[in-house]
This record gives C-alpha cells, structure tokens and sequence, in this order.
C-alpha cells in the first residue's frame, strides 16, 4: 500500500472526502513552494500534487503555463523538484506526494532512474499528462513495478468503450478532468460531473477525484460532494503568482479544503 | 530492398503509430478518442477511390498539378556537375507545397463532419494554405501564430485575414512556432467536438504523421514519372534533396524512392548561425537527441534536463525544434542522410537561383540548394540530383533585404 492507499482508506474510515491541491515546484522560488508545501497538510489538505515545470505545458491553461516558465526562470530542475520532496518529507512522512507534469524530464533522466530517484525522494504517485494508456509501457507499468502509483485521467471523451483501457494500469485513484480543456478554464456544473463520476465509479473500485475549473470552497463543496474528492491547482497558483505571501495562500487552500470536507 | 531484415522502408509507422522507436502518440487523455477516430477515418479514406477522386480534381484544377519538373540548366552548367533538376512545388496555389496536405485534411475534416479548423503557422505558408481551403469550402478557420511570426511575416498575416481567417497572435512561451502549436492542441482540447486540427508538417501524434507524408507524397510520385518522361524509362534521380523544418516536402519527395536503394536521399536543416553549442540553429537531427514533444517521440533540440530549446534560423518555416519521426527513423536506419546549411550559405544559394534561373525561390528550399551547390560539382555528369522547390521567396524578400543590406523603404 502506497501513502495514497493508506490515505483513502483512512478518509474512507472518517466518511470524508478528499481535498487535493497542486503546486507548481520551484515557484517563483525554492523557498517559497516549499514553504507553501510544507504547510498544505495543516491547511487541510489531504493529497500533495507537485508540478514538475516543463516548457510546452500542452494541457495547461495561461496560470499553470507562467508559474511553469516562472519556474524555469528560477533555475528549477528535475533535480530541485526532488530535493524539494527529500525536504518536505523530513517532516512529514504520511501525506501522499504525486508529481504531475508532461513525459519529457522523466525520459530525458531515463525511466529506470527517475523511478527509483522518485521512490527514494519519497513521491508515492505519478500523473503524467502526456501518457495515455496507448503508451503504458513507457513509464506506467515501470511505475508500478517500482512502487508507484499511476493516477491516469479520465476525460468526457472517454466513451464506455474506451473506458476499461483508462482504468486497467490505473493505481491510486482516477483524476476525472471535469472539463474538455486546458486547466483553470471555465468552471464544471456538479449536475454535469455526476452522471460520469457514476460511469467511471460503476467500473472501478477507485476513488475518482474530480479536477479542472474549481476555483471556490462552494464549487469544491458541489464536486467532492458527487465524488470522491476534488483537485484545486490554478485557483492556489494564481495567488502564488500574483506574490501573495505564504499564509495568505495557505489560508485560501483552508477556505478550499473547509469546501471539499464539507461535500 | 532494404537492409537488416527490413523488407521495406515503406510499411511504417507500425500499430502503435511508430517508426522504431519515434512517433507513437503522446497526448492527453481528452484529445486520445479523437486522434483514433481521425485515424480510422483515415485509413478509410485511404482506400476510398472517391476520396482520392475529390483529391485529385481539386490539385488539377484548384492546386496547379502536376507541378513542373524542370531541368536547370544554367545552374547545372555554373556547378559544373550533376545534372540538376527543380520539383516546381513553388508554383502550387498559395506558393508552397503546403497546400497539397491542407486539401487532403479538409476534405477529411468535411467527411468528419466538423465545421472548424484550426491551424499552427510559423512562417504563415501552411496558415496561408489552410485560410485558402478553407475560405474554398467556406469553413470557419483559427490559425495560431506566435507573436513573434505575427510580426516578422506580417503579409502573409494580412493574406489569412483576407481569406476570412481568424489569426491568433500566440503570447505564451515565448511566442514561436512551437508555442502556436501548443496553444493550437490547448484549442483542440477545448472544441474536441467540432473541431479538426489541421497539422501543417510530419509531426505531431499518429495518425499525422503518415497522413501528411501520403498527401505529400505527389511530389515524389510526379516525379517518379516526370523524370521518366525526360530521361527515359526506368531512369530514377540518383540523388533527391530536400530541406527539412517538421519535414513534410522532404518526406513528399523521399517517400516514394524510400525502397529504391540506388537513390541517395539528403535532408537538409537549417544551420542557423552554425551547429555548435550556442544551438542557434533548428537542426534536430545534428543538434538534438531523442524526446516526446507534440504527441510524439523524436529528435528535439533540448537541454540536459529535457527542456524544450528554441531553434534559430533566418527561415521561420525551419524554426522548429523538432523534426518528424520518421525522418528520426530513417536518419538512425541510415536510409537517408541529413545535413545542415547556414544562414549564410541559404543566402548565397537564395541569390544563385534568381541570378541563374529566375526563380525566386523561399528560404527554406535555398538551404535545400546551398547544399546542392556544395555537392554537384563533385558529381559526374549523368548523376540526376532532384531538388524540391517547395517554396517561393515572395515572403522572404523583405528579410533577404535585410539581410543584404538593401533599403526596402519607398
């Protein structure tokens, strides 16, 4: 069992649902996400999910894309990102990490030691946008062999036939992308998201998180209320961006998990 | 035909869309059930002799095809060598061979059903190309365009707005090809039930790039019989040259001599300022290593953390950091050879060819011809070099004017 699988159990036991936020590494600097990071679990967050920037982020909206590039311009690496999860995880050994990004870094380094630097560093799950189930082989399977979970996203245009595939080398938990597009696009209607929360929850014993467009605690209170849990990331990045100091934007991630807990 | 157990270099890409080990198709889950159904309805089409009908009417009578093969002698004369023939493809309707896939995706793109296209341009000749087609068949047309190519190619902005297209200047990154290209897939992502992404180049997730290789691949098949009619039965080019940015006129031209062993193929990349470890250049092959970008695997220009370079290069349809997979395959297979060509020597050959045969021609196939010009005099004179003019240089004269230091002011 992963710190993901404990995690969900756990909720399960509490009858609470599961608030998970995103946070670009390395921006604007070191220091500051991890500042932020370190306090995500005590602002209520249940799931860490750490960008790992990338110049060509293809699924990501104008927020994530410049905290990226911010990223960058800092001089974060693949390196960083990991030195960054070795130091959150002095202090905290029970909140699950999934690193999210875009396939290139990780073949670059090479699969085989990505994973076990991955592993070492302490990430416990890998959501890799640029992979779907056609390329398993690439990263996923490896990815399980090494201990990890592989949280795949499942989209609107994923019809019942496609489904199976979607959810075969899934671990962890499903991402069901609320929207068709990019992230911190427009906002999901709850009535919209349950229907296919139901499709995907009818086909897998997973919990399925729903992600894309949530931006306040009454929409994340409305989605985790229909699933499992809900993903906050632009709305979280925005405020780091726009050079909020860290307590403030810890205390927007707490307004946000207040939301999804309550659903 | 072909070496180490390859009983043909023309069977690719393979299930999983791949040429080796490059291509495939690394995309987002949303846009996953649509590039399969793209790539059904293709191989449906493929085979459908009134697709192929349609197709080959409007490159008759809209397109200008057969486009000439024509023998230039005065520039065979000057090189003192290989006899060297141009693949008119400058000629084509909008002045570039970019047209002949356009066509070929839009008369998909209406069998699909879908009413709005979308585009990526760098130069602006596929987003011109794409604007043309679409203005023919009155479909509504989004091109994006970084907004540094929206300055630099302001004509051919002003020509897609004329053709009734809608041109997004594309801001983020740093606002290049590339950058036009992600924001094209973030459009795609968002309007997955209408829209058709209408790939200008040899790249991008299967099932693109074979698609754009087979619309291209008239260039070589016309000229698989045009030299034939010229220089009598049988009688293939010995070598066919072709400059390379995605890689779509090279792969039109190379395609159909892929499993004649006797014909040398050369890709040529732009060199930029020169191959080195400024990396200011666009050459993938020469000056990158194996990456996933834009739904596939192949040769990108990168950093050591995986980082997605720039290129650089005096021509913006070469400045792409990427190259097609199956150019990737065929450059580690050996089958064909590439090279790169300088700003400088683009600009010399760009010169040549108006001074010696009255053709204007684009950027990008100058770097075709600067390499021409290096081998042909070392070639024996029954040596047929075919050279692809896939472009024509009306664009480029204003960056040519600069470059040589000629006041275009009036």
């Amino acid at each position: 069992m992963t710190r993901i699988d404990q995690k969900f159990a756990a909720l399960k036991a509490s009858g609470k649902k599961a608030f998970v936020s995103y946070i670009m590494a390395g921006d604007p600097d070191v220091e500051t996400s991890l500042a932020v990071m370190k306090g995500l679990p005590g602002a209520g967050v249940d799931i860490i999910e750490i960008g790992l920037p990338f110049t060509d982020p293809m699924a990501d909206g104008p927020t994530i894309q410049l905290a990226g590039q911010r990223a960058l311009e800092g001089g974060m690496t693949l390196d960083k990102t990991l030195a960054m999860v070795t130091d959150f995880r002095k202090g905290d050994d029970t909140t699950p990490i999934v690193m999210m990004g875009y396939y290139n870094p990780i073949y670059s380094r090479g699969v085989d030691l990505f994973l076990s630097q991955a592993k070492a560093a302490g990430i416990d799950g890998l959501i890799i946008v640029d992979l779907p189930p056609e390329e398993d082989d690439e990263l996923c399977i490896p990815a399980q062999k090494a201990g990890l979970n592989f949280i795949r996203l499942a989209t609107p245009t994923t019809d019942d036939k496609r489904l199976p595939k979607v959810l075969q080398n899934t671990s962890g938990f499903v991402y069901y992308v609320s929207i068709t597009g990019i992230t911190g696009a427009a906002a999901p209607e709850a009535a919209d998201v349950a229907p296919e929360v139901a499709r995907i929850k009818a086909r897998t014993d997973l919990p399925v998180i729903v992600g894309f467009g949530i931006t306040t605690p009454e929409a994340a209170e409305a989605i985790a209320g229909i699933a499992d849990g809900c993903v906050v990331g632009s709305a979280i990045v925005k405020d780091i961006g726009e050079g909020k100091p860290v307590a403030e934007v810890l205390a927007r991630v707490a307004a946000l998990a207040a939301g999804a807990h309550r659903g | 035909m072909a070496e180490d157990g390859l009983n043909s270099y023309m069977t690719g890409p393979d299930e999983a869309g791949r040429f080796g080990i490059f291509g495939g198709r690394f995309v987002s889950e949303t846009l996953m059930p649509l590039i399969l159904e793209l790539e059904e309805r293709y191989e449906f089409a493929k085979t459908d002799p009134s697709f192929w009908a349609e197709m080959d009417d409007l490159w008759k009578h809209y397109v200008g095809r057969p486009s000439p093969l024509y023998y230039a002698e005065r520039l065979t004369k000057h090189l003192g060598g290989a006899k060297i023939y141009l693949k008119r493809d400058e000629l084509n309707h909008t002045g570039a061979h970019k047209i002949n896939n356009v066509l070929g995706q839009i008369i998909l793109a209406r069998r699909m059903g879908k009413t709005r296209i979308i585009a990526e341009t760098g130069a602006g000749q596929h987003g011109v190309a794409t604007a043309t087609v679409c203005a023919k068949f009155g479909l509504k047309c989004v091109v994006y365009m970084g907004a540094h190519d929206v300055e630099r190619q302001a004509p051919n902005v002003f020509r897609m707005r004329l053709l009734g297209a809608e041109v997004v200047p594309v801001t983020s990154g740093r606002g290049t090809l590339k950058d036009a290209m992600n924001d094209a897939l973030r459009d795609w992502v968002t309007n997955v039930r209408d829209t058709f992404y209408c790939i200008g180049t040899v790249a991008g997730p299967a099932p693109y790039p074979a698609m754009v290789r087979d619309f291209q691949s008239i260039i070589g098949k016309e000229t698989r019989w045009q030299l034939a009619e010229q220089e009598g039965d049988g009688r293939l080019p010995d070598t066919v040259i072709a400059a390379i940015g995605g890689g779509s006129n090279a792969m039109g031209l190379f395609y159909p001599f892929l499993d004649d062993p006797s014909v040398n193929i050369i890709g040529v990349e732009a060199g930029g300022k020169g191959v080195d470890d400024r990396m200011e250049h666009c050459a993938s092959l020469t000056g990158g290593r194996p990456g996933v970008l834009h739904g596939n695997r192949t040769y990108l220009l990168q950093d050591n953390d995986g980082q997605i370079l720039e290129g650089f290069s005096i021509s913006a349809g070469l400045d792409y950091p990427g190259i097609g997979p199956e150019h990737a395959w065929l450059h580690d297979t050996g089958r064909a050879q590439y090279v790169s060509i300088t700003d400088k020597e683009a600009l010399e050959a760009f010169q040549l060819s108006c001074a010696l045969e009255g053709i204007i021609p684009a950027l990008e196939p100058s770097h075709a011809l600067a390499h021409v010009m290096k081998i042909a005099p070392t070639l024996p004179a029954d040596h047929i070099i075919v050279m692809n003019m896939c472009g024509r240089g009306d664009k480029d004269i204003f960056t040519v004017a600069k470059h040589l230091g000629f006041d275009m002011k009036i």
